[in-house]
């Protein structure tokens, strides 16, 4: 399948000859090409998918595919790094997730990018980000992947700062950047303690032999733990930066200030997931310590109801959305912390992690699409500004309620089903975890209803100024191709595609959990529907009732004012101040002082050097003199 | 009787000096050619003498003498060249306006 390459290479083409041309080409004709290109990228992924999963099994699994490996880097005789493209149920399964709503986004963003300035750029970055997004998911070794995933990370920050002349926007890029990159360090010194010892980088290698890196880093301890638990405990690191983990979420909220397709595509459907994806591509070996395994439950869980909370109370609906991808993310990786790979029962979590990665990156694209299209027709992020929508958009109003629906958990809709298989891993593994991620659910059908009634119902404010219209037809068409995926994706027979060993898994849903799960849901959905469906007093009144929980989840718990304090207050005025002080005094100061010597010296002595051939015959005699004197005195 | 060697000495050496005091004294370059003639010719003087009174047998210092006329002669075309073409720049021979060499 060596044809696979195209989906690297020609949205690498496309960046190349957008970014290249840029005002060359006008906007329309970049927007096409962009779109055009995506197009093909797609059509290549779904026939790769396709010849991919009609393959003929053998030992009853798909076997990965190295389509391509070229050497890149030969470091020793066994550690090397290549470039190359590998094929398993979860990279084919990334890159069809990938490459739709990419496309969507790129059809989507005709519309609603329409007449902006540096639209040409902003098709380039899109291109870009596809490229390397389709780089990290195809990688045949963990260090591909780290190129990719700090490309990833680059036109994310490229994205994030599109309207650069903003200095929220601009502050947001540099968050989002630094946030990731310092995760990342965990993320290639885990690589790096990772390769060290089981001398490869390559997945096929890692995760044929899990047991070897226990075995080769054996009696290897630090600080209680064994150095592999260290290694891919710090991997997770890497991952949790990407995909907004607690504590490492902090970027993602501010990363809305980039345009609303960006959103869709980076920060809530592909690039957030990665850090799903690195745990899930190194799950064998995450399953060779249990303890990481635990910690990433642990982690997710707590994200889970945090990013839950926080998002009941946000007013702007981006930030709402971003909170509720945190916390769906956080489902995922829960998901993926209670399973094993013992048998195909303890790895169910595996597969509703994959399987919900798949219908939420579809359902929230359609969410982040919709909010785009509304913002696009009020001007304004804020809730205060919305009310009573349902008239004026009514395709964006289906669709986002079907989106709404799939998220709460409401079955037919995908979001239901993938939901149920997490919820019924996490139930296998521990009640307690069962029922808490239970009330998460609960928590995500409530504000997300509240998001859509305050949006689409509540009382209209005064439009008379502008009135809302419908967006245009390359902006529906996205919505409408999404929310119909988004109705039909869980009956896809998902488990026969992915799951723990390869071994066909057939989905079938726990009457107990499923019931639980839509009761929840539904309380959720009917407390939103009574506070929010018309103007009333009631939710005023409910957040003075606890006003001390409101404000707090308002300002997020105060998570980035910790962060605020601990880097200004602590790092920078303990740590930095001193060092910025010994390197402008004692280090600058001894560069300085040699200089500043060096200088005075020769002021003193230019005068040598007058040009005047007379002073030169001066000092010449007068030498001449000396050393004869000199000479005489000594013989 | 033959005059001493001494005598012949000192007056090279008076030369010589005198040639070197013009040198560093004077401003016209013209003048500072003459004093540089004077040094020369001091030399010259030096050749001579100590091969007519140390080695009369050979004839080396004569031949240097000689040689450092020729050369003199030549140095000296030069050196009116290049004083002629620094006085049609900037009208005057004076050494000290000849600075563009410092620092």
């Amino acid at each position: 399948m060596e044809y696979t390459v195209i989906i690297l290479l020609l949205p690498m083409a496309m960046f190349l000859l957008l970014g290249l041309l840029d005002s060359k080409l006008s906007p329309r004709m970049a927007g096409i090409l962009g779109t055009l290109g995506m197009i093909v990228c797609t059509a290549v992924a779904y026939t790769t998918a396709y010849q991919y999963f009609t393959q003929p099994r053998i030992d009853g699994e798909f076997p990965p595919v190295t389509a391509i490996n070229i050497e890149w880097l030969r470091f020793t005789d066994f550690l090397h790094i290549d470039l190359g493209i590998y094929l398993d149920p979860i990279s084919v399964m990334m890159l069809v997730v990938i490459t739709t709503v990419s496309l969507m986004v790129h059809i989507y963003s005709l519309g609603y990018m329409h007449g902006e300035i540096g639209f040409q750029r902003y098709y380039a970055f899109l291109s870009l980000f596809s490229m390397s997004m389709l780089g990290l998911v195809v990688a045949t070794n963990i260090f591909q992947m780290y190129i990719f995933w700090e490309l990833v990370g680059v036109s994310s920050y490229l994205l994030i700062g599109f309207y650069y002349t903003k200095p929220e926007a601009v502050s947001a890029s540099k968050k989002a950047f630094i946030v990731t990159r310092f995760a990342d360090l965990g993320f290639l010194i885990g690589i790096l303690i990772l390769s060290f010892y089981t001398k490869t980088f390559d997945f096929a290698t890692l995760t044929a032999a899990p047991g070897t890196i226990i075995t080769e880093t054996a009696g290897a301890s630090f600080l209680g733990c064994s150095v592999a638990a260290w290694a891919l405990a710090l991997i997770f690191m890497g991952g949790a930066g990407k995909s907004a983990m607690f504590p490492l979420h902090i970027w993602l909220p501010d990363a809305m200030e980039g345009p609303t397709p960006v959103s869709a595509l980076i920060h809530a459907a592909t690039m957030v997931v990665a850090g799903v994806y690195l745990v899930a591509r190194l799950f064998p070996l995450f399953c060779v310590t249990p303890e990481v395994l635990d910690f990433i439950t642990v982690v997710g869980a707590v994200t889970a109801l945090y990013a839950a909370i926080v998002a009941c109370v946000q007013s702007d609906i981006k930030r709402v959305l971003a909170f509720s991808t945190i916390s769906q993310i956080a489902f995922m990786m829960v998901a993926l912390g209670v399973a094993r790979d013992t048998d195909l029962h303890a790895g169910l979590g595996y597969m509703a992690s994959m399987f919900h990665l798949f219908t939420h990156a579809m359902f929230k694209a359609l969410l982040f699409l919709g909010a785009g299209a509304i913002i696009h027709a009020v001007h304004s992020n804020e809730m205060t500004a919305m009310g009573g929508l349902r008239k004026y958009m009514p395709i964006t109003h289906i669709t986002f309620l079907i989106a709404c629906l799939a998220i709460a958990g409401i079955p037919p809709f995908s979001g239901f089903f993938s939901k149920d298989e997490i919820l019924t891993a996490v139930m296998n593994k521990s009640l307690f975890w069962g029922i808490w991620m239970t009330v998460v659910a609960g928590l995500t059908a409530f504000y997300m209803f509240r998001l859509y009634y305050r949006i689409f119902w509540w009382n209209k404010p005064d439009y008379s100024h502008h009135t809302p219209h419908e967006a245009p037809l390359t902006m529906t068409i996205p919505l409408i191709i999404l929310a119909a995926i988004t109705c039909v994706a869980g009956f896809i027979p998902f488990g026969e595609f992915v799951s723990v060993n390869g071994q066909p898994y057939h989905i079938h849903l726990d009457p107990t959990v499923a019931t639980t799960s839509i009761i929840i849901a539904l309380i959720g959905i009917s407390l939103a529907t009574w506070l929010f469906l018309k103007e009333n007093k009631k939710p005023g009144a409910m957040a003075d009732s606890m006003r001390t929980l409101y404000t707090a989840a308002y300002h997020r718990f105060y998570i980035d004012e910790i962060y605020q304090f601990v880097t200004h207050k602590i790092i920078f005025a303990l740590i930095c101040r001193p060092i910025a002080w010994f390197d402008r005094h004692i280090i600058d100061g001894t560069m300085n002082m040699l200089a500043n010597v060096t200088q005075g010296v020769s002021a003193r002595i230019k005068g040598l050097q007058s040009g005047y051939i007379q002073s030169y015959a001066w000092i010449f005699l007068a030498g001449a003199l000396v050393i004869a004197i000199i000479t005489m005195c000594c013989f | 009787m033959e005059t001493p060697m001494i005598y012949y000495i000192i007056i090279s050496t008076i030369m010589f000096f005198a040639g070197v005091y013009g040198f560093i004294t004077r401003k016209n370059m013209l003048m500072m050619l003459i004093s540089i003639e004077l040094m020369l010719n001091a030399v010259d003087i030096n050749f001579a003498v100590f091969n007519r009174y140390l080695y009369p047998d050979a004839m080396e210092g004569m031949i240097f003498t000689l040689f450092a006329i020729g050369i003199a002669a030549a140095e000296t075309a030069i050196a009116i060249a290049i004083i002629i073409n620094i006085f049609r720049h900037i009208r005057n021979i004076d050494a000290e306006n000849l600075d563009d060499m410092k620092y």
